[in-house]
């Protein structure tokens, strides 16, 4: 199942979030090599960590993390803006419509559907929040996980050659986009939508744990 | 942008000149959205306290005097989030919470709200709210409808808000890239966007997304408001016009 969670409440669920944040170093660092920052029991976190994000993480059924990404609104802080603007022809981008989306990670032997899922929850909080678009740093050469999901992302500019190229890329969110997504990984839009309302319900709004429920949105 | 009275409102919300105005401005604004009740705050400009809004003054006088704001959920679910909330995610189980919206409701507020959360570069925060008498399912539908048009209308708010306080009428043009600037100088001389982003060797929704942050800077509602701000400003010379120096 997907969760949404702020940086603030990742304490309510640490099993999911020590397991996010060390799949995060294996990803990062073990796999891709980046020059990322692990702490002493494994967990990769950086500047944007502590300004109190909001992840999209798929959780699996023993609890522990199957992949997630981490989103910031454009009109604060961006990776884009401070590492990468010469990535966007010199444009800061910066609008309450657009969204960065880093950090995009999947646990070791995750499948497709996870990726899917978390594409498919992202544009469903978009849709919800009233976004047109999201932005996010990608290896160039994972394009083809996107357009497999179905959803590939225009990109906007490239950096470097081969293994190591990075790009900025732009996503637009629709409807249509998520259904197409859903259809080709066999989700329901009906189970994203139930995920968000879980999530950015109210307490005691029939999750039955009315008392010792904190809700992401409050 | 949906609807024609909604840009003719937003278009004169350029043209008030004081948080007075602002004050009036914000009572059309309602009327065009076709809610109850309109909001906005924010505790820091220039370290002074802004409300504008269409509550009852009586209600906003007794809110302050019993310092409500420690107790609110609306308040208190904003700290610390970016994500729009709708009144019913937040926490109303608190006594004091509960009272709090007795008194509101007493006072001609909504059972529904829709609050914007508005984060300035130093942490500051502004709340835009949306408030409206309406069962879930309306309530749903319209803020489904509207998400983008509030979180659009809050920030212009917000900007047009900070320009008043700060005496500043002027967007500043340096915070506009060569290429924004570019993209909106083809706009403006009519070209559709298919041509713009062939010119400038982008794909179509990078020029949306390049647009529409020149959009957001310029403080305007949509693109057309936007080349006219910069035409009006001189961020961008008409077409086939040397710049003045």
């Amino acid at each position: 199942m997907i969760r949404f969670v702020y940086a603030d409440e990742l304490e309510r669920f640490p099993l999911l979030a020590d397991t996010m944040f060390r799949d995060r170093a294996e990803q990062f660092r073990t796999r891709l090599g980046w020059g990322v920052t692990v702490d002493g029991k494994g967990r990769e976190r950086d500047q944007y960590d502590v300004l109190n994000p909001l992840y999209v993480i798929w959780e699996q059924a023993d609890g522990t993390h199957g992949g997630s990404l981490r989103l910031m609104p454009t009109t604060g802080r961006t990776m884009a803006g401070e590492h990468f603007l010469h990535l966007t022809h010199g444009v800061r981008i910066c609008s309450p419509l657009v969204w960065e989306c880093t950090r995009f990670c999947l646990s070791p032997g995750a499948s497709s559907r996870i990726a899917a899922a978390l594409l498919a929850a992202g544009i469903e909080l978009g849709l919800r929040f009233g976004l047109e678009q999201a932005i996010g740093v990608i290896y160039t050469r994972t394009l083809g996980i996107y357009r497999r999901i179905g959803h590939a992302p225009d990109v906007i500019g490239t950096d470097g050659g081969g293994r190591d190229s990075i790009s900025i890329c732009v996503w637009n969110l629709s409807e249509e986009a998520r259904d197409r997504i859903c259809a080709r990984s066999g989700l329901s839009s009906a189970s994203i939508e139930r995920w968000f309302d879980d999530s950015f319900r109210g307490p005691g709004r029939g999750s039955g744990n009315a008392a010792g429920s904190l809700v992401i949105a409050a | 942008m949906a609807g024609e009275r909604l840009e003719t409102v937003l278009d004169r919300l350029q043209t008030t000149k004081s948080i007075e105005e602002l004050r009036a401005w914000v009572h059309e604004l309602r009327d065009a959205l076709g809610v109850a009740h309109v909001f906005y705050h924010t505790a820091n400009l220039k370290g002074e306290q802004v409300g504008i809004f269409t509550y009852d003054i009586a209600w906003i006088r007794r809110y302050v005097v019993n310092n409500y704001s420690q107790y609110d959920p609306v308040v208190l679910g904003a700290a610390r989030r970016f994500t729009p909330m709708d009144w019913k995610s937040l926490d109303w189980s608190t006594p004091q919470a509960r009272r709090i919206m007795r008194e509101a409701r007493a006072a001609g507020v909504g059972n529904q709200g829709w609050s914007v959360p508005i984060w300035g570069p130093g942490g500051q925060l502004a709340l835009f709210v949306v408030n409206d008498e309406a069962d879930d399912d309306r309530w749903a539908a319209f803020t489904r409808a509207r998400a983008k048009d509030l979180l659009v209308i809050g920030h212009l708010v917000h900007q047009h808000a900070t320009r008043i306080v700060n005496q500043d009428t002027d967007v500043v043009a340096a915070e506009l890239s060569p290429r924004e600037k570019q993209a909106l100088m083809q706009l403006s001389q009519g070209q559709a966007r298919a041509e713009v982003a062939a010119t400038l060797q982008i794909s179509e929704n990078t020029l949306r997304a390049y647009i529409d942050s020149a959009r957001h800077k310029l403080g305007a509602m949509n693109v057309t408001h936007a080349v006219a701000i910069a035409l009006a400003r001189g961020i961008i010379v008409p077409h086939g016009e040397l710049p003045k120096y």
